[in-house]
């Protein structure tokens, strides 16, 4: 395997390391070389868990404007203001769950509350016929995906070794995305068959998110990391946000931040994208699956990527893949081919970025504060995008859509370079301590 | 695990299978309403509508004599979520099902053939024609994808009938009190045409928490904010008024049918009791049209109407009937239809 980041003899002490730290029944030598071997059951579990969950809420996302307009006689105009207002809730939820998670040092079981709380928004769709049962749907939908993600990411941090921390959740986000793409598919076709079949659509969401919840409630271990760090009796302390946000996790927050105000939202490069030619428009609704493609192809790769020459260093530098994407969506003309060539380079983007940065908050936070390091990582960036998001749309307005994206794209290639001095650190101090572990458990 | 997922997958199942037979059971049976010859009804003053009744015609475009509207109904061979017909053509905005399902704008002329098509980026919402038939709009309701929305949520375009694309007036210059603002979240829809370079249309921004009715101006490309808490306006025929449907509180998801008097300023707040959310029609210069779902069985509507007037009460107009729009004045048919019977 090109891959393979040591020689042999260190790859035998990896799986000895990988065997007594981390996998009690796992890995024997000879298949350490595998990526199924170096990524551990549970994390492979936990991305069937999303995606049984991304089939479950992908599908109801695709077919609920139309059941809304088309079905319920209701224009779904209005649903667009809770929309945006969710978003920013859902950034405070998750810093709860993170929190929580810490507190309790009961990630599953916080994670598990998360996925059972929008598991059953989808069966209260079946019997949900006003536009405000609808919209409380979806809020609930929403608070329940921003609690769960934090600790569940910290479990795939726990459970993993961490030197596969990247490709762990590498798997774990292309599961993840697998579902995404399914849902919609699984969603026309049962309309498809049964065009006034939303119903079946539901019940079908529903069985998805039922069958998540089962495999995380009864085969995800209960994994508790104090409990583990303190022996029996570990006190409740409170998580330390000071801790959380000024300890080694620091660049890395300020990094994310400094890179997140610099993301505009996808919905503006689908629209720039859009406003150029037909083949974007046509296929609009569905520009994102094509970046989750690219995604879901990448997601593995890049995170051993990661995993090989620094977590940071690929996460910061795949934001020129967002560079790129800017630079092809500014052009004046465009095509099939540039259209095509833009949603590869977002879907780079996303597996340099996504997952790197869980894996990378997970890598250097303690274990009592692992979710809630975790969760302030992904808030910081929700946050920065969001606001430039509002930011772009005026920079849009005034300068128009070419020079907007021009703009945005100078300022991070200005923005990467100082990233990635910033976080440069960081992939050492892994590194050191990574040889460390390896060194001490061969002796 | 295994039991709980054989349970599980089995009940889905069986719903499933059980949907696709009623659906089939559905299919087969005929629709249960009166039909009358299509060149018949188009022949004298009209009401185009997309039909609602169940069986195997539920969702085309239907035609009733505007003197016999409850009376028996011509189907025509269009299938629309949306439609709007003038005298010389129709706007037929549909959903393409399939996988994956798409949407489109058909532009149809008076045999109900397809003249031009374009892609919709989103959901059918709204569309109308401006009345000397040379310009169409269109709303479309545009959701993206759960990770990644922003605050673009409709697309309303103006394009000539010649194939001029007047744009996405999301980007048209928008004036409240005399200033040009900008805010993120704006969001335009439910346009009605004054003449081939006026209109009005719904702006909306939740930052400044309001809907306002703007005039544009497709030469100039700007909106200019005339009167507030306005959602999806329809001027009258003679030009003096706009009805719209007005929420009860921002972002409520009720709403009440109002009439603005243009020249006086006046509201007149008709007495709807249920939540219309639609665009009106007007039948003529003092009665409005509107759908409104029918309470308990999903997909099915009914038309109603009521007089512009505080007092009156509405009335079941077209039963199992949406999007109605009103034909008043026949034109001289160049070609000869051919016969249906």
């Amino acid at each position: 395997m090109g891959w393979d980041p040591l020689p042999n003899g260190h790859g035998k002490g990896l799986a000895l390391y990988l065997s007594l730290r981390d996998r009690p029944g796992g890995a024997t030598p000879h298949d350490a070389r595998t990526t199924a071997s170096r990524v551990s059951s549970v994390v492979v579990t936990l991305g069937i868990v999303s995606m049984l969950t991304d089939m479950s809420s992908e599908s109801v996302v695709a077919v609920l404007p139309l059941y809304v307009t088309a079905t319920l006689g209701l224009s779904t105009i209005a649903y667009g203001f809770i929309d945006g207002l969710m978003q920013g809730a859902s950034a405070l939820v998750r810093i709860l769950g993170g929190w929580a998670a810490d507190r309790l040092d009961r990630p599953k079981w916080v994670a598990f509350f998360g996925y059972g709380v929008s598991a059953l928004t989808r069966g209260a769709l079946l019997f949900a016929a006003g536009f405000g049962a609808i919209t409380a749907l979806v809020t609930f939908d929403r608070i329940g995906k921003g609690f769960r993600t934090a600790p569940r990411d910290a479990i795939i941090t726990a459970s993993s070794n961490r030197q596969f921390l990247g490709r762990s959740f590498g798997v774990h986000r292309t599961l993840d995305t697998v579902g995404a793409a399914l849902g919609p598919l699984m969603a026309f076709v049962v309309l498809w068959e049964i065009p006034n079949g939303y119903s079946t659509v539901f019940v079908a969401s529903f069985a998805c998110a039922l069958l998540g919840l089962a495999a995380l409630g009864l085969l995800v271990p209960d994994v508790r990391p104090r409990a583990k760090l303190g022996g029996p009796k570990v006190e409740r302390v409170p998580i330390r946000w000071r801790h959380v946000l000024g300890g080694p996790a620091r660049p890395i927050l300020i990094a994310a931040a400094v890179l997140g105000l610099l993301t505009v939202g996808d919905g503006f490069i689908y629209l720039a994208l859009q406003s150029r030619d037909g083949f974007a428009t046509r296929w609009f609704p569905l520009l994102y699956v094509g970046t989750n493609i690219g995604y879901l192809g990448l997601a593995i790769p890049v995170g051993r990527l990661a995993d090989r020459v620094g977590r940071a260093k690929v996460l910061v530098i795949g934001h020129l893949g967002l560079v790129a994407a800017y630079a092809v969506a500014a052009m004046h003309s465009g095509g099939t081919r540039s259209t095509l060539l833009c949603l590869l380079l977002m879907g780079t983007f996303y597996a340099a970025t996504d997952g790197v940065l869980a894996a990378i908050a997970g890598r250097v936070s303690s274990d009592e504060s692992r979710a809630s390091t975790i969760a302030a990582a992904q808030t910081v960036t929700a946050v920065a995008r969001m606001i430039a998001s509002s930011a772009f749309g005026l920079l849009w307005y005034t300068i128009g859509r070419s020079s907007a994206l021009d703009v945005v794209a100078l300022a991070l290639v200005v923005a990467v370079p100082a990233c990635y001095l910033l976080t440069r650190r960081l992939d050492r101090d892994v590194a050191a301590d990574d040889a460390a572990a390896v060194e001490a458990n061969s002796k | 695990m295994l039991v709980i997922a054989l349970v599980v997958v089995a009940g889905a199942g069986g719903y499933g299978v059980h949907a696709y037979a009623s659906y089939r059971q559905t299919q087969a049976s005929a629709t249960p309403v009166d039909q009358m010859a299509l060149d018949t009804a188009l022949d004298q003053p009209h009401i185009v509508f997309r039909s609602t009744a169940p069986g195997a015609d539920y969702g085309r475009v239907a035609v009733v004599p505007l003197s016999d509207p409850t009376g028996p109904r011509a189907f025509t061979p269009a299938t629309c979520d949306r439609v709007y017909a003038t005298t010389s053509e129709a706007m037929c905005l549909r959903t393409v099902r399939g996988i994956p399902t798409t949407f489109e704008a058909d532009l149809l002329n008076k045999q109900w053939q397809v003249e031009r098509s374009w892609p919709l980026p989103g959901v059918p919402s709204r569309t109308r024609i401006s009345a000397d038939g040379s310009l169409v709009a269109t709303t479309a309701f545009v959701t993206g994808d759960s990770y990644a929305s922003v605050g673009f949520s409709t697309r309303t375009r103006i394009t000539g009938v010649d194939g001029h694309d007047y744009g996405n007036i999301e980007f048209y210059k928008l004036i409240v009190n005399g200033k040009t603002i900008a805010p993120v979240d704006r969001n335009m829809w439910g346009v009605t045409f004054v003449n081939d370079s006026q209109f009005y249309a719904t702006a909306a921004s939740t930052l400044y928490g309001t809907t306002w009715l703007v005039r544009g101006n497709l030469r100039a490309k700007t909106l200019t904010a005339i009167h507030r808490n306005v959602e999806c306006p329809s001027v009258s025929p003679d030009g003096t008024r706009i009805a719209f449907k007005q929420a009860t509180k921002y972002g409520s998801g009720k709403w009440h049918i109002t009439v603005l008097n243009l020249k006086t300023g006046v509201e007149t707040q008709l007495d709807e009791p249920r939540s219309v959310d639609d665009q009106v029609e007007w039948l003529n210069n003092s009665t409005l049209l509107y759908g409104l779902p029918r309470k308990g069985s999903p997909g099915e509507t009914d038309v109603y109407s009521i007089r512009v007037d505080a007092h009156a009460k509405p009335k079941l107009f077209i039963a199992d009937a949406w999007s109605p729009s009103v034909v008043r004045e026949i034109q001289y048919r160049t070609q000869p239809r051919q016969s249906v019977d």
